[in-house]
């Protein structure tokens, strides 16, 4: 933290999730307002949506839906759970969530990165488009659906139908695949996958501690990219 | 056996084709069973379908009194987004353009949309694929779709936008998602999207992050947070169950609510949804209306109806109905040029012929309009086609004005079923308004 930075605290249960937004919104790069400690969550949705500052939020307590929802720059930290869509359409910073996450995590997201310290329920990445998802625990069903771009990796197990109809997005699992969804197979892992699985590694502060092949890569069999009716029953 | 006493021919029957299997079925089984695959198709719903032509206004007479064209005022300013928003959308006239996509339309296109629109005092919609340069710059209103693919989308985009709009469905196919083929993918698109270029693009039918209407509250309150309570949010839905759709997007939040019936055009959906799924745009006005009145909501919420708006009369009616404004799309596509009889020979080249070419997916438009393809955009002006767009809107809004002034309204909101009769049994009991020359509602009151 730089010698300038001030912190700033904020009590939802005495503060609105519109008041503290208002007051994250007007932060500018730059500001030395740069630490802000949010206490009382208590489930309370749309916590630091929206941010675009290089400021930290800090969280105690769960928050519902949409923590972090398109963010750019900041760093959010969420000492608890989180519900649906933490990180939806992110497009920079952090988020990071310590306990479990809901469905949609990182849902569309098309940058930044998202840690889940838990597991993370159905529809994990859902539409990624550039975003890195770290999950320590497992990922519910259909994870992956539809992902375009970027990277989901699952030091845990995977549910049903991971990475249905996929286009370019890689999915690193360690543990079990219940099933692959339409046009999801399993592909090969190359030195430069294990290097960018490395990356990830230290964006989740892990690297050294696991062994990246120890983990399968899935992806794209890009038999779906153009509607043909020989492919009739996948659709 | 002499020749006189040859008994005559039999006569035969003139050769009769079937109602049922008429040219355009037998036709169809026969491209099916060539392909094996369904036909594709822009537009809407083509089948003829009870519509505003259906309606009749009354006039002013006894009991009414009318008001002086060109001379006493009839206005036609609308103000959108008045429940919640901070910064509500105020237009000077009551037609919106629906949302189209740039990827579906070229860049120029959505300029000349945006020139044309802007010159009238009215909006723009982008749609799936997010905003273009060419759209933001020269619209002075421009709605910004959030759609269930989230195509291009990003907070600083979102920021931009005049207002919002979560489209839950669309009246050419409720319950359907899209499907942009590999050709309009260029490398524009493919970048904006996300995408490899040249691939089947698929666009989700269900919105990734919420289901159903209580989380589309959370939604709201989100795309609110985001943009500190400014803009105006819409709810978009396919005309299916307007009623229940209306409530539960006024449950949901909504500050304006967007119905849009069967008629009402996409870029490329299969054929037997379009014709078979969803209903008219009169069958659904009155119902969302009566939803906004249950809640005590109406002219608080408001309501755009879409879907085979053509001219200043369906204009009047859809406004007589309770709505507040109404969107078009084909029609706006036709005003810049699309299906225009000077590319009849391309048309027929292509197998169809100008006033029927839909095939917008295949991006190889004559026009110049739904395509990607550098040399066929340059045939569009956006200049020229932005000018005749304004034009357009110009006169249907002469037009709404001269019926509105023939009925007393020195407003066009001030027009009423009570304005309105129906031609046919279908038309009164859809519009709840009288059979013409009866004072019978079907399903209400009066007899024959």
């Amino acid at each position: 933290m730089n010698a300038g930075t001030q912190s700033h605290a904020v009590d939802l249960s005495n503060s609105t999730v519109r008041e503290l937004n208002t007051a994250l919104h007007a932060l500018k790069a730059g500001s030395n307002a740069s630490l802000w400690r949010v206490t009382n969550p208590g489930g309370l949705h749309a916590i630091a949506a929206g941010l675009d500052a290089p400021i930290t939020v800090e969280v105690d307590g769960p928050v519902g839906y949409y923590c972090g929802g398109m963010n750019k720059q900041a760093t959010v930290l969420v000492k608890g759970s989180a519900g649906v869509g933490v990180a939806e359409n992110m497009m920079s910073g952090l988020v990071e969530v310590e306990g479990d996450a809901s469905q949609a995590a990182g849902a569309t997201a098309h940058g930044g990165t998202l840690i889940i310290g838990g597991n993370a329920a159905a529809r994990c990445g859902i539409s990624m488009k550039g975003i890195d998802i770290v999950v320590k625990g497992s990922v519910g069903h259909m994870s992956a659906f539809m992902a375009q771009a970027g990277t989901l990796t699952v030091f845990g197990d995977a549910g049903e139908a991971l990475g249905d109809s996929i286009y370019e997005a890689r999915l690193y699992v360690r543990g079990s695949v219940k099933s692959l969804g339409a046009d999801c197979i399993e592909k090969e892992m190359r030195d430069e996958h294990k290097a960018q699985l490395f990356e990830r590694f230290k964006l989740a502060g892990v690297e050294g501690q696991i062994d990246p092949s120890e983990f399968k890569r899935y992806g794209s069999a890009r038999t779906l990219y153009h509607f043909h009716v020989d492919n009739a029953s996948a659709y | 056996m002499n020749e006189h006493m040859k008994p005559p021919a039999a006569p035969r029957t003139l050769p009769r084709e079937s109602a049922t299997f008429d040219a355009y079925t037998l036709s169809e089984i026969r491209r099916a069973a060539a392909t094996g695959i369904y036909d594709i198709r822009g537009a809407g719903a083509k089948r003829k379908l009870p519509h505003f032509d259906d309606l009749l206004f009354l006039g002013a007479s006894m009991s009414r009194y009318p008001l002086e064209g060109y001379r006493e005022k009839c206005s036609t300013e609308v103000v959108l987004g008045t429940r919640f928003a901070k910064k509500p959308i105020e237009l000077k006239i009551p037609i919106t353009i629906a949302g189209m996509s740039f990827g579906s339309l070229s860049g120029p296109a959505k300029e000349a949309l945006g020139r044309g629109a802007s010159a009238m005092g009215t909006s723009t919609t982008t749609g799936d694929g997010g905003m273009t340069q060419e759209e933001r710059g020269h619209s002075t209103k421009l709605v910004y779709q959030y759609l269930p693919s989230r195509y291009g989308m990003n907070p600083d985009d979102i920021r931009k936008a005049d207002a919002i709009e979560v489209v839950v469905g669309q009246g050419a196919k409720p319950g359907g998602g899209g499907m942009l083929l590999g050709q309009k993918i260029s490398p524009r698109v493919a970048k904006m999207r996300t995408l490899p270029e040249g691939i089947d693009q698929r666009s989700a039918c269900r919105h990734p992050d919420w289901t159903g209407p209580d989380d589309l509250e959370i939604k709201i309150e989100e795309l609110r947070e985001i943009t500190d309570w400014e803009k105006p949010i819409y709810v978009k839905v396919g005309a299916a169950r307007p009623y229940y759709d209306t409530a539960l997007a006024v449950k949901a939040g909504a500050d304006v609510v967007v119905v849009d019936g069967m008629q009402g055009g996409t870029a490329a959906t299969q054929e037997v949804f379009i014709e078979n799924v969803g209903i008219p745009t009169l069958a659904a006005v009155r119902q969302a209306v009566k939803a906004l009145q249950d809640l005590g909501m109406h002219r608080k919420v408001q309501l755009i109806v879409s879907g085979g708006i053509r001219n200043g009369a369906d204009v009047a009616k859809a406004l007589a109905l309770g709505a507040d404004a109404v969107a078009i799309g084909t029609a706006a596509l036709i005003a810049l040029g699309d299906n225009d009889p000077q590319w009849e020979g391309e048309y027929e080249k292509l197998g169809t012929r100008a006033g029927a070419y839909d095939d917008w997916h295949e991006g190889r438009d004559p026009a110049g309009i739904t395509t990607q393809d550098p040399e066929l955009m340059k045939r569009l002006d956006p200049v020229l086609a932005g000018r005749r767009l304004a034009n357009y809107l110009a006169v249907m809004t002469l037009e709404a004005q001269t019926i509105a002034r023939a009925c007393g309204k020195s407003h066009v909101h001030n027009l009423e079923p009570e304005d309105l009769v129906a031609l046919t049994i279908e038309a009164a009991a859809m519009a709840q308004v009288p059979l013409a020359g009866t004072d019978w509602i079907p399903g209400q009151t009066g007899r024959f």
